[in-house]
């Protein structure tokens, strides 16, 4: 016991305490290099969280990849139950037990066919354990789980000795061991085996949420190393287990300054005439209808036609229905997909928790290395999962995102009654470029204004432009700013028109203006041609009065002649009559 | 005779515990099976490989096959009665 001591203080002696991987994904990375080596590990958890096939992978790791052939005893399951149960990961484990890589032992333990009587000890264990981990020289052993023999014995107390007996000896032995146990009520085992297994406590968790279920795993202690303290969400699919770390937790990703097209030149004018960084991620939020999936589109099937590879989470439409939707708007989706350049996802969201679905992009993206990704829209995936959980989730997603240097546009809901602007999923402050649509309703329409809310690092337009879908495609127009306020739409037009009223009405002007000029001057000339006939009716009339004047004067020297010689004894006319009178 | 009792003793090293359940294995078989018994040692340390055949875990461990049903006496044997039981050499005794 004495030298047990001593060389336990001296194994733990090195500033870093050896570690063997456990080729799980994401837990090394939690655990700072995986598990104690040369020590006992416990697995705990409830049933069906997974402790089997956590500590079956930590064996099959360890054949496969790390050259540490590994003995697999177990106390619930005939090796062919084990094999079979695991073929379905991909692991076959005949091949490896052909290889010597593994050994299976099923210690099997059947109360009925047993009696006890006075003194015994587990040393049969022993020897069968110390035999198969000779046989192939195993690195790694897992006891899976040694409480049952708790159930098919009923000497507690020489069990507990002869456990703590075995801890000791297997540490000796220089393996690396995990233990299966099952949770207590109030304990993590329901046995207690907490008690000898001192150095590394992991617990496997199993929730069920709404509905949708989550797998989380909690390091409980890990003696003489640093470990993350949270609980990771982990998953079992058709690979396995992959825990998911929550974070990187350090923000030292490699940043990009080169820049990539939205698609929309007139977006890519407002960015500064670049479009986005490369590796940056995208907010497009807005109210329902205004263009949201079109604007992804767009940013697809921009990524494709420069040679990029995008995947298409799509949460809310099917592939097809996308491809069909944005013909509308002159995007022909469809070559890109035959191409390969363009990967479409579509799943529910409810189809499951918010951590598959992050491991199913992670997988995606591990398989197809896009260099673009979009997210339509973000907000649906609130309905498996809490805002909080959602957030967390993204945060992770960016985080990885950024560190393989890919671009990734999400789309996001907002509601009318946000008055903050803040999208219901709180990324806005996580994402580097931030778009929004937003309903201008004036004049009896809908039209649709689209501000950058943020944009880091790059000069940025802060003018809020018309977002016109039509035919041809997605188009950012200037909106004009008039007395009463934003024009857009059909005020915008009419605006446009009266625009173009006014020039037509400023060049008919000057026409009119010439010709006024023409007619005055006709005018004045007519109004010379009337003075002059007025000059000249004058004139006559003078004329007039003067010739008169004259035909008196001769009609009167003629009557005074006639009078005269009238008087002068000539003979009278009806003339002088009227003289007399 | 009808029946013949093969036993297997499992036993790692001559211990003390290994040793008193052989001499008490003896004793019972000589005084109910005489003549019809056959014993069996099989030292673990020596053949390591048979431990899983017989599902041995704790030692000694008496397996008994045949006659059926096979049964398995955990300990040094030290309990007269739990091994005739245990053996179907007596029926068990109604305890309850």
């Amino acid at each position: 016991m004495a030298t047990k001591r001593t060389t336990k203080t001296k194994t733990s002696a090195p500033v870093t305490l050896p570690k063997v991987l456990t080729g799980i994904a994401g837990l090394d990375e939690i655990t700072g290099g995986g598990l104690p080596k040369g020590r006992p590990t416990l697995i705990c958890g409830e049933a069906g969280a997974g402790k089997t096939l956590f500590a079956m992978e930590f064996i099959v790791h360890g054949a496969m990849q790390f050259n540490e052939p590994g003995v697999f005893v177990a106390f619930e399951e005939k090796a062919e139950e084990l094999t079979a149960n695991v073929r379905s990961f991909g692991y076959d484990l005949n091949k490896l037990v052909a290889a010597k890589k593994l050994r299976v032992d099923h210690v099997h333990i059947e109360r009925s066919e047993i009696e006890e009587t006075g003194e015994y000890d587990l040393d049969g264990l022993f020897i069968r354990l110390g035999y198969a981990i000779d046989s192939i020289k195993a690195k790694r052993v897992v006891l899976d789980t040694i409480e049952n023999l708790f159930s098919g014995l009923s000497n507690q107390a020489i069990i507990r000795a002869e456990l703590r007996r075995l801890f000791e000896w297997l540490k000796d032995r220089g393996v690396t061991v995990i233990i299966t146990g099952e949770k207590g009520q109030g304990t993590l085992t329901r046995q207690g085996l907490e008690e000898y297994v001192s150095d590394c406590v992991i617990m496997l968790d199993h929730r069920v949420a709404n509905q949708i279920s989550t797998r989380r795993l909690r390091i409980v202690k890990y003696r003489g190393s640093d470990h993350g303290t949270n609980e990771y969400p982990f998953l079992i699919d058709n690979e396995g287990i992959s825990v998911l770390p929550v974070t990187s937790l350090t923000l030292a990703n490699r940043v990009s300054s080169q820049r990539v097209s939205t698609g929309i030149p007139s977006l890519d004018e407002m960015l500064g005439g670049k479009g986005f960084f490369k590796g940056s991620s995208i907010l497009v939020s807005g109210t329902a209808g205004t263009g949201k999936t079109s604007m992804a589109s767009y940013f697809a099937y921009e990524s494709c036609r420069r040679g990029e590879k995008c995947i298409y989470f799509a949460f809310e439409e099917s592939p097809e229905q996308i491809m069909r939707n944005m013909k509308s708007i002159n995007v022909n989706l469809e070559p890109c997909v035959k191409d390969g350049m363009l990967i479409f996802h579509a799943s529910r969201p409810s189809l499951h928790g918010l951590e598959m679905h992050l491991l199913v992009i992670y997988k995606m993206i591990k398989k197809y290395k896009p260099k673009t990704i979009i997210l339509d829209p973000i907000t649906n995936l609130v309905s498996v999962g809490t805002v909080s959980e959602l957030k967390s989730m993204l945060v992770r997603l960016i985080d990885f995102l950024q560190r393989e240097q890919i671009t990734v546009l999400f789309t996001a809901l907002t509601l009318n009654t946000n008055v903050n602007e803040q999208t219901d999923e709180g990324v806005s402050s996580l994402v580097d470029a931030w778009l929004t649509v937003r309903d201008i309703e004036f004049n009896g329409e809908r039209n649709r204004g689209l501000y950058i809310m943020k944009s880091r690092g790059m000069k940025h337009s802060n003018q809020v432009r018309e977002f016109v879908i039509s035919d041809h495609g997605l188009e950012l127009v200037e909106v004009f700013l008039g007395p009463d306020g934003v024009l857009t739409g059909s005020a915008r037009e009419a605006h446009q028109l009266l625009e173009a009223t006014d020039d037509a009405l400023k060049t008919f002007a000057l026409g009119r203006k010439d010709r006024e000029i023409a007619r005055k001057s006709l005018m004045l000339e007519a109004q010379i041609g009337n003075l002059r006939s007025e000059f000249d009716s004058v004139k006559e009339e003078l004329n007039k009065l003067y010739m008169e004047e004259e035909l008196k004067k001769e009609v009167r020297k003629n009557n005074l002649e006639k009078i005269t010689t009238l008087r002068r004894g000539g003979k009278t006319n009806s003339g002088s009559s009227t003289t007399k009178k | 005779m009808k029946k013949t009792w093969q036993l297997k003793l499992y036993i790692a090293g001559k211990t003390e515990k290994s040793v008193t359940a052989l001499s008490n294995l003896e004793k019972y078989c000589e005084e109910h099976l005489k003549g019809i018994y056959h014993i069996e040692v099989i030292d673990l340390l020596k053949k390591p490989q048979l431990a899983e055949g017989d599902q041995i875990f704790a030692v000694p461990t008496l397996v008994k096959k045949v006659p059926e049903p096979i049964r398995k006496i955990i300990g040094d044997l030290s309990n007269e009665e739990k091994v005739l039981v245990g053996l179907n050499i007596v029926p068990a005794k109604k305890t309850l």
